[in-house]
C-alpha cells in the first residue's frame, strides 16, 4: 500500500489525487483521498512532495530492496 | 456506448504534456495557433520526467568551441547515440542552447553551480562533456506554468486513446475523459498534431519483480500510445526491433544511475572496467555506459554481482551526489536511504539491468519532426530516429512545435468527429465497460509480457529467431482476440489501463515484425539463426507499417548529416 495518507494531517485538498502520475487515489470534496490502486504505484513520490500538509508519506514494498553491502568486503 | 461531450477544436493538438509535449506547446502557441496539450495525468507531475532530471545534452560553442562535429561524435559516442539520423542529430544540437537559456529563463535551474553552464557525467576522460548539468525537480510545474502563460490550453485526465485522420491527412484524435469514475469520449478536431506520450514501458516483465509491472525506471503510465495509434492508422516505425535496457539499483528500479559517482566493482573490489579508479562529479565511472550489459554478464557467469563503490568519492562529491539525486527527482530513493541508515560513504549498492523498454525507437520523423501521415508530428523518447532523453524531448519538441504552429494557420479542418474510425473505436472500447463480467485489464498486461518474454526476449543473453518470432506472434494474436472478448473494467481508470495494455499489444507485434526482418545479430538484438553481425545493415534502418492488413518492411540508409 503505498502511498499513506495522515488523515489527522490531510486537508481534503485533493492535490495528491490531482497530480499522481499514476491517476492512484479517488478523492470526493471533503473527504481523505482513498488509495483505490496501489498495485500501481510508481513510486516516485510527486504525492509527498505536494502535499501542502505533509500528510503523505511513501511505504516500499518488502520486495523493493535497494540491495547493498558494507564496502569494506570490497575492500582489501 | 459510452458517452459524447461536444467536440473541441484547435489548430494544432499535443499529445501527451511531458517534456515533449510541453515545449511543443509552447512553440507552437507562440506562433499565433490554438494550442491544446491532452494529458492522461496532469502536466504538472506526469511522465518519466515528473519529478526531476539532471543532465540536457547541449552544444555551447563557448565550452566546446566552434566545431559542432566534435559534440556531433560525441553524442553519436554516448549512451543515447546509436540509432540517430545524423541530420536530426546536428539540427537538435544547434538549437539545444537555444532551449537550454529558456528553460533557465523561465525558472528551471539550468545553471546550479554559478553564472555559467556547466558539463558534468556520461563522460570518457579526457573527452568533451555533453551532457549540462541542471537542477530540474521543478521542471514539469515550470513548464505547465509557462505553457498557462504563454496561453496554451491543457486538459488533465484525458488520454488520447486514437488519431482520425481525413483524407490522408491528421483530422484530429478521440480522448477518453477520465476525470469523472465514469469515463466518456471526447473528439478533439486539429489541423495538426504532435505525439508525445514518451517511453513505452510493461512490456515486459520488470526484471527486478515479475508480475509486478509498475516496478520500472521510467513512468508506468508510458504505455506506448503514440507507438500503436500511429501503427493504426499506418505510420512507419523506425528500430523498434532494437531493444534498449535502463540500469540501477536493484530490484528498486525508480531509483535510476546516472547520477551515482562511483565506480563500479566486482565483490572481490576488482574494478569492472579500465576507465577510472577513482570518480568525480566531472568525470564517472563511464564502465556501465559503454559495456551495457555488465551487471547482467557478472550476474549470469558468476563473477557477480556488480556494486556500486562510492565510499571513495570525496565528502562534497558525495554531498553533490544527494543534490544531483533531489534535482533528478529520486526523492524517495532519497527518504529511503536516510530512513534505512543506507550510507553511500559506507555500503555499496548492488546495480542490474532492468527489462527491455521501448526508448528512441518509434515513429520516423523528418527534419521538421512530422512523422509518414501528413500534419502528424512526435517528439520524445517515442521517435525512433533521434534520441536524446530530456535534451531530445525539449528541443525536438520546440522544433516540431513550431513547425506545426507555423503551419497550421493554412491548414484545413476537418470533422473528425463524423469519421466512421472514432465511431468504430469507441463502440470497441466501450464493450469493456458494458460487459457484466470478464477478465482484468492486468491478465492481459501479464500475459503479454510472458510472450515477449519467451519469443521476443532481448539480449545479453536470450535470444530471438524466426520460429521463436513466428510463434510469438501467433500466440499474440490469440492473446488479444481472447482480451478483446474478455476484458471487462469498472470505471475510467481501469478502462484506460485495459487500453494500455492493448496497446502494448500493438507495440509487441510491431517489435516482432521488425525483429524477424532484421535477420541478423546486432547490439540486444540477438538472432540464434543469424548469429552475425552483418557489416551491409551497419547503416541501414528499418521501417515497418500498416497497409491494408499487410506489413510493409522497407530498408534505408542511415541519413547522415
Amino acid at each position: 500500500m503505498p502511498p499513506i495518507i495522515n488523515e489527522d494531517l490531510c486537508t481534503h485538498c485533493g492535490m495528491c489525487a490531482a497530480i499522481c502520475p499514476m491517476h492512484l487515489f479517488k478523492h470526493e470534496k471533503g473527504r481523505v483521498p482513498v488509495v483505490a490502486y496501489p498495485e500501481e504505484c510508481w513510486h516516485c513520490n510527486a504525492c509527498v512532495l505536494d502535499c501542502p500538509a505533509r500528510a503523505v508519506e511513501l511505504r516500499l514494498p518488502l520486495n523493493y530492496m535497494v540491495l547493498h553491502v558494507d564496502a569494506d568486503t570490497l575492500h582489501d | 456506448m459510452l458517452k459524447f461531450n461536444a467536440p473541441i477544436t484547435t489548430d494544432v493538438l499535443v499529445v501527451g504534456g511531458g517534456i515533449g509535449g510541453l515545449c511543443a506547446a509552447i512553440a507552437s502557441v507562440r506562433e499565433g495557433a490554438k494550442t491544446l496539450v491532452a494529458e492522461k495525468s496532469d502536466t504538472r507531475r506526469s511522465g518519466s520526467g515528473a519529478t526531476g532530471n539532471d543532465h540536457f545534452a547541449c552544444y555551447y560553442p563557448k565550452q566546446h568551441g566552434n566545431d559542432i562535429g566534435v559534440i556531433l561524435k560525441e553524442l553519436r559516442q554516448s549512451l543515447v547515440g546509436a540509432y540517430h539520423d545524423e541530420k536530426l542529430s546536428l539540427r537538435f544540437l544547434e538549437e539545444s542552447l537555444h532551449v537550454a537559456d529558456l528553460w533557465h529563463e523561465w525558472g528551471i535551474n539550468m545553471k546550479p553551480f554559478g553564472d555559467d553552464y556547466e558539463f558534468m557525467g556520461h563522460a570518457y576522460p579526457g573527452r568533451p562533456r555533453i551532457w549540462l548539468k541542471y537542477d530540474g525537480h521543478n521542471q514539469k510545474q515550470v513548464l505547465t506554468r509557462q505553457a498557462r502563460k504563454e496561453g496554451v490550453e491543457i486538459l488533465n485526465h484525458h488520454p488520447v486513446v486514437d488519431l482520425v485522420v481525413a483524407d490522408g491527412e491528421i483530422a484530429g484524435a478521440l480522448a477518453l475523459d477520465i476525470s469523472q469514475d465514469e469515463p466518456s469520449f471526447t473528439v478533439i478536431r486539429a489541423k495538426k498534431v504532435i505525439l508525445a506520450t514518451g517511453t513505452a514501458n510493461r512490456l515486459y516483465p520488470a526484471a527486478g519483480s515479475p508480475g509486478w509491472p509498475f516496478n520500472t525506471a521510467f513512468c508506468p503510465a508510458c504505455a506506448g500510445a503514440a507507438q500503436a495509434q500511429g501503427w493504426r492508422i499506418g505510420a512507419k516505425m523506425v528500430n523498434m526491433e532494437m531493444p534498449n535496457r535502463h540500469a540501477g539499483p536493484k530490484f528498486f528500479a525508480r531509483a535510476g544511475k546516472s547520477t551515482w559517482i562511483g565506480v563500479y566493482r566486482y565483490p572481490n573490489g576488482k574494478l569492472l572496467g579500465p576507465f577510472v579508479d577513482k570518480a568525480t562529479r566531472y568525470v564517472g565511472d563511464i564502465t556501465c555506459d559503454v559495456w551495457n550489459s555488465a551487471y547482467t554478464d557478472v550476474l549470469l557467469n558468476g563473477s557477480g554481482p556488480a556494486y556500486i563503490d562510492c565510499t571513495q568519492s570525496s565528502p562534497e562529491d558525495l554531498a553533490f551526489m544527494r543534490e544531483g539525486m533531489i534535482s533528478e527527482g529520486l526523492t524517495t530513493l532519497v527518504d529511503y536511504m536516510d530512513r534505512t541508515g543506507l550510507d553511500v560513504s559506507k555500503h555499496a549498492v548492488e546495480f542490474m539491468q532492468y527489462e527491455p523498454h521501448i526508448i528512441g525507437r518509434g515513429l520516423e520523423i523528418d527534419i521538421d519532426g512530422q512523422t509518414s501521415i501528413p500534419g502528424l508530428y512526435a517528439a520524445g523518447d517515442m521517435v525512433g530516429n533521434f534520441r536524446a532523453d530530456i535534451a531530445g524531448a525539449a528541443v525536438y519538441g520546440w522544433i516540431a512545435g513550431g513547425h506545426a504552429g507555423r503551419n497550421a494557420a493554412s491548414a484545413a479542418l476537418a470533422e473528425a468527429e463524423k469519421s466512421p474510425w472514432v465511431e468504430e473505436r469507441a463502440a470497441y472500447y466501450s464493450r469493456f465497460i458494458e460487459r457484466k463480467r470478464g477478465a482484468g485489464w492486468k491478465e492481459a498486461n501479464l500475459g503479454l509480457q510472458q510472450i515477449m518474454d519467451s519469443y521476443a526476449a532481448a539480449g545479453p543473453h536470450r535470444l530471438r529467431s524466426a520460429t521463436l518470432l513466428t510463434a510469438g506472434l501467433k500466440y499474440l494474436g490469440d492473446l488479444r482476440k481472447n482480451s478483446e472478448e474478455q476484458i471487462k473494467v469498472d470505471d475510467g481508470h481501469s478502462l484506460m489501463r485495459a487500453i494500455e495494455s492493448l496497446d502494448l499489444m500493438d507495440n509487441g507485434e510491431i517489435i516482432m515484425h521488425a525483429a524477424l526482418e532484421r535477420r541478423e545479430t546486432r547490439d540486444m538484438h540477438r538472432r540464434s539463426d543469424y548469429t552475425f553481425t552483418n557489416p551491409l545493415l551497419a547503416d541501414k534502418f528499418l521501417t515497418v507499417r500498416k497497409q491494408g492488413g499487410n506489413v510493409i518492411k522497407e530498408w534505408r540508409p542511415r541519413r547522415n548529416a
